[in-house]
């Protein structure tokens, strides 16, 4: 579901997010139009409007634990875990956490990775969601989604600045609703 | 903070008992001293983010520069309360426009830290933040990279020093501030 259709419709927040977003060609290879959220980043002003509306969202759903995918997940769902007082979780690539850790398998388009998450992380009945820059596949998000549900959390929402416009409408994830902000940028829409 | 230590904030010891120290990660003999505890507790994590925000919100910072990954869960917090930029500065390859990069060693080798061109500019104030100081090695190599495009840092920000390995001298003359030390 985008925000556009959940009430944020005519939103100025949503255009200068967009705007502030930079389109890199053929990174990390030939084809994929890359969504550079560092732009973002550059801008205060966008930068908190994303903060500002996820926090909106979530304040008032008794979420106690926000997750965040390594690394970009981490910049957008710190301040958001902060402002609405949940902890923040991070699920990072093999071998960084230390201590113990599940981790998830998930595709990719040749091959497969890890996300591993701390097993001390999660009790059990927390209500939690998921955040991460940009979803494509879902696969990343669909590993978080398993990593904290086999901790004992119930994930309520995934949640991403920029997804594919097939996540439009109640297009879910392992059963789970997505939030996201804006659709990816073309080529000629911002000139860096 | 690092320099009042006749009245150390109270926020203080509450941080420093929620960090978890995880013996022979990631190898034999390193005391790893993990922050992702402090994360846990809504209050340490406030009081952390905190402690730097009302250091420097009245130094008329331009820009948070935080080294990936542990950085990017401090930096941006403390970038967003005192309206600064965040840059994110990476190991190789990440960043996905034009970038610059400078070389720090490792024990074994050495690595890469990259920035985006034109990220920062000259007359940018910057402050470096990043979870821990050991060797100083990649703050330096932050330094340099924020100085060789004309910012000038003002401060580097760590949670956690290590004043045994000295990382306070390569920090280019630059000032530390940091909230626990682990002897």
């Amino acid at each position: 579901m985008f925000a556009v259709e959940n009430g944020l419709q005519g939103d100025p927040r949503l255009q200068a997010i967009s705007d502030a977003i930079r389109v890199i060609p053929h990174f990390p290879k030939t084809g994929i139009m890359f969504q550079d959220i560092t732009t973002l980043l550059l801008d205060p002003v966008a930068f908190k409007h994303v903060v500002d509306i996820f926090v909106d969202r979530y304040k008032h759903m008794n979420i106690s634990l926000v997750a965040g995918v390594e690394a970009r997940g981490f910049i957008f769902g710190s301040p958001i875990a902060l402002a609405i007082g949940a902890k923040f979780v991070p699920l990072r690539k093999p071998g960084k956490l230390p201590g113990r850790v599940i981790s998830e398998e998930y595709e990719l388009e040749y091959g497969s990775d890890r996300l591993e998450m701390s097993v001390e992380a999660v009790k059990s009945h927390e209500r939690a969601i998921v955040i991460d820059d940009l979803v494509a596949t879902g696969g990343t998000l669909s590993a978080s989604i398993l990593l904290l549900e086999r901790g004992g959390a119930e994930v309520v929402e995934c949640a991403c600045v920029v997804g594919l416009p097939i996540f439009k409408g109640q297009c879910r994830l392992k059963g789970k609703p997505l939030y996201v902000l804006v659709e990816p940028n073309q080529l000629d829409e911002l000139t860096f | 903070m690092s320099e009042n230590k006749e009245e150390e904030d109270p926020r203080i010891n509450g941080i420093k008992t929620k960090i978890r120290v995880v013996p022979d990660f990631p190898k034999k003999g390193i005391m790893f001293q993990d922050i992702t505890t402090v994360l846990l507790d809504p209050k340490a994590f406030k009081d952390t983010i905190d402690l730097f925000v009302e250091r420097y919100r009245d130094k008329n910072i331009s820009v948070v520069a935080g080294i990936e990954a542990r950085g990017f869960l401090f930096g941006p917090p403390i970038a967003l309360a005192i309206g600064a930029k965040f840059v994110p500065l990476r190991k190789p390859k990440k960043l996905p426009g034009e970038t610059i990069f400078e070389e720090y060693e490792l024990e074994y080798g050495s690595d890469r830290l990259e920035m985006h061109v034109g990220a920062v500019e000259t007359g940018d104030r910057a402050l470096v933040v990043d979870d821990l100081i050991a060797t100083g090695g990649t703050l330096c190599a932050a330094i340099n990279l924020l100085e060789r495009v004309g910012a000038e840092v003002v401060e580097c920000a760590c949670v956690i020093e290590l004043p045994e390995l000295k990382g306070r001298q390569k920090l280019k003359g630059k000032p530390l501030c940091m909230l626990v030390e682990y002897r």
